[in-house]
């Protein structure tokens, strides 16, 4: 059969969200919510707060007062969008730069310092009881995502899990497994992938060949779509839409986002051996942060001193969750036994005294656990 | 009241535990309208509904990914893999997520699931389906692994590995599934999950194994005592965590032993289980420890795999071997 004999059976199209241009400029009707100035406020003090947090992050990486961290710098309307998006009694699914997201759902930024300070407190979350932790090996969270939403549906609960992943995840195959059951299952979720065009050191067309990677929503039979990650008013109406239609019962969607990683990938990380700063340049002009400043200067009442006045409380607030950072007393050697298990087996007792005694010992001797 | 076998009593259990638990949800590839290639999971979804017992699409990983959200929300997730041979995608999400989700979150999340596979050498399998290779998951910190070897304690462990807080990797040997029949009382009574069970009471040398290798080990003790040689046969049931306590009492009283399992001998849960004799049960030892053991290459296709697994005359020729020592 000839490829003119061949009959088309399905099409499918992928479309792309921009409200705000990256002059900040309406290109398109804006969605009831952005007509609040203070909501949009709100989307903007996050993005400035999570920026403030990075910068100082990077610092205390760099002073050796915390270990390896991984920049959001650029990305922060994504996260925001998210975050704002979703109801407390959903659940996230974050990976490594999803800051904006959980601090909106109530995640401390000590609590983000902490776990990369070493600490496993540091994912306790005290404000936050449903979302996951920091997921690090890739996109093996899209499988538990589905799990998550699966409990939600089976309760009849009215709530949606979102789980947040990279460009490089889309490469494997827990993301297809995982967005292949929210299809087949019809799952109350929505999957974002961060577009920032790189992992590691890896460019995004290396990756794939797919066009978007949007339309790797089609092979699991859901809708996918693409958004601008850097537009936060396009990002939150995007993700907002995802969610209610998921809490509906219209089931998931996946969403990317395209965005930029102005940072290295992490701070063991040196960009500059695998991308050119004339790249990094360019991006800088689709800011997310001074793309919403410019539109809330022309559109709004949005000056210089209230500019200067929102990064002082920012700064403040930073220099606070980092003196509660510096302040966390150290945790005792035996604690790694703590929550193994619901209780620790006979079998390991041993163990944690050998290090409750160690630990001891290396306090000189005293008795003070 | 009727005899069952393993396979009947594992259904059991399961049909106990999604009568008594909402949260109990079993899946699987195979496990709703088939009932499972084995049959464990027969009736169940028509019983209980298919949103209670599921047919999953055919990925691993996602099955063990799914239980481990569904844990996370409070649901008693049950999944199975259809062959030990095919339980290798899910060790990532095990590994990285399940055993740890508990402690890094400081319990503020837990991952009470078990993941079920039928495993095992000796049914003249295709590839793949008859490894044993109950190591991997032993040496997670955070895992249990449970071993059940008759009607009773399949149906005891499995109850009881269902209402543990903590993900348990339960492996089912499938080579005795219908080989015994068992009086089991549904009265969903749990067993406990860290104890050796002792099959055969003796005084002369300490038989230790688990799985379908009890029935090698219970006939050799059985030709044994024909000649006057008195074996304590122990059942570890729960590979990890180990109940070495039952293990040392045991050879404090026979100074011998013999491991037998079917895995590859190197770093096997024999090796964890002799070192730790050394370690702490070496005075009362008249002979070193002997391992009776899968030979440390690829398990052979079915034409050779009896000779890779151990017989009662290498377990038998193993013992005579302690007792020559003085």
């Amino acid at each position: 059969m000839t490829n003119e004999e061949k009959k088309c059976i399905a099409q499918f199209e992928i479309h792309h969200t921009q409200l705000l241009n990256q002059a900040g400029e309406r290109v398109g009707p804006l969605p009831d919510f952005a007509t609040s100035y203070e909501t949009l406020l709100t989307l903007y003090r996050t993005m400035v707060q999570t920026r403030t947090f990075d910068s100082k992050a990077i610092a205390l990486q760099r002073t050796g007062k915390m270990g390896t961290y991984s920049s959001s710098l650029g990305q922060e309307a994504v996260a925001t969008g998210i975050g704002h998006a979703m109801h407390f009694e959903d659940v996230l699914l974050p990976t490594y730069r999803e800051y904006a997201a959980q601090f909106q759902r109530g995640v401390a930024m000590s609590e983000i310092l902490r776990y990369w300070g070493g600490d496993e407190r540091g994912m306790a979350y005290a404000n936050q009881p449903h979302d996951m932790p920091i997921t690090v090996p890739i996109a093996t969270h899209v499988p538990q995502c589905a799990g998550i939403a699966y409990a939600m549906k089976l309760r009849k609960e009215a709530r949606v899990a979102v789980c947040v992943l990279g460009d490089g995840a889309t490469s494997k195959g827990d993301f297809y497994e995982g967005i292949n059951l929210a299809g087949a299952w019809q799952l109350p979720m929505v999957v974002v992938v961060t577009n920032n065009h790189w992992a590691i050191s890896v460019p995004r067309k290396v990756q794939t060949h797919a066009q978007t990677l949007a339309q790797k929503a089609i092979a699991a039979g859901i809708p996918g779509e693409q958004v601008d990650g850097n537009d936060v008013i396009a990002m939150r109406h995007v993700m907002s839409n995802a969610i209610e239609k998921a809490r509906s019962g219209g089931g998931p969607t996946l969403v990317e986002a395209m965005t930029y990683r102005m940072h290295d990938h992490t701070t063991a990380d040196d960009a500059s051996r695998y991308r050119n700063q004339s790249i990094v340049d360019e991006h800088k002009l689709l800011d997310p942060i001074d793309r919403l400043r410019k539109y809330l200067t022309a559109n709004h009442d949005w000056d210089d001193a209230k500019e200067q006045r929102l990064h002082d409380e920012c700064i403040a607030e930073v220099e606070t969750a980092v003196n509660r950072y510096l302040d966390t007393p150290p945790v005792p050697p035996e604690t790694m036994f703590d929550h193994l298990y619901e209780t620790l087996p006979d079998a390991l007792q041993s163990q944690r005294d050998e290090v409750e005694l160690l630990g001891k010992q290396k306090k000189g001797g005293g008795q003070h656990g | 009241m009727a005899e069952i076998t393993i396979l009947e009593a594992i259904n059991l259990a399961l049909a106990r535990a999604l009568e008594e638990c909402p949260d109990v949800v079993v899946f699987g590839e195979d496990v709703g309208v088939n009932g499972g290639v084995f049959r464990a999971t027969e009736g169940l979804q028509k019983q209980y509904g298919a949103e209670r017992v599921l047919d999953t699409p055919l990925a691993e990983s996602m099955i063990a990914g799914m239980a481990i959200g569904m844990a996370a929300q409070g649901l008693r997730p049950v999944a199975e893999i259809q062959f030990m041979g095919f339980i290798y995608p899910t060790i990532e999400q095990m590994i990285c997520h399940a055993t740890r989700l508990r402690n890094r979150t400081r319990g503020r999340i837990t991952c009470p699931m078990v993941l079920r596979a039928p495993y095992g050498g000796g049914i003249h399998a295709p590839e793949h389906h008859s490894e044993s290779t109950e190591a991997i998951f032993a040496h997670m910190p955070g895992l249990r692994v449970v071993i059940p070897s008759s009607p009773l304690r399949a149906y005891g462990l499995l109850l009881a590995a269902i209402q543990d807080p903590d993900p348990v990797v339960f492996l089912e040997p499938k080579r005795i599934y219908r080989m015994m029949k068992q009086e089991v009382p549904d009265d969903g009574e749990a067993l406990p999950l860290d104890v050796c069970f002792q099959l055969r009471d003796g005084a002369d040398v300490t038989l230790v194994t688990w799985g379908a290798m009890t029935h090698e080990t219970l006939q050799a003790a059985e030709q044994l005592k024909a000649e006057g040689i008195s074996c304590d046969v122990l059942d570890v049931a729960t590979i990890k965590p180990l109940d070495m306590a039952t293990i040392l009492n045991s050879v404090a009283k026979t100074g011998r032993c013999v491991i037998i399992h079917e895995a590859a001998r190197t770093c096997g849960v024999g090796a964890e289980i002799a070192a730790q004799l050394a370690e702490h049960g070496l005075l009362s030892l008249f002979a070193p420890v002997q391992r009776v053991t899968g030979y440390d290459t690829i398990m052979p296709m079915f034409k050779l795999e009896n000779d890779y697994m151990p017989s009662t005359e290498r377990i038998i020729t193993a013992v005579k071997k302690t007792l020559e020592e003085a």
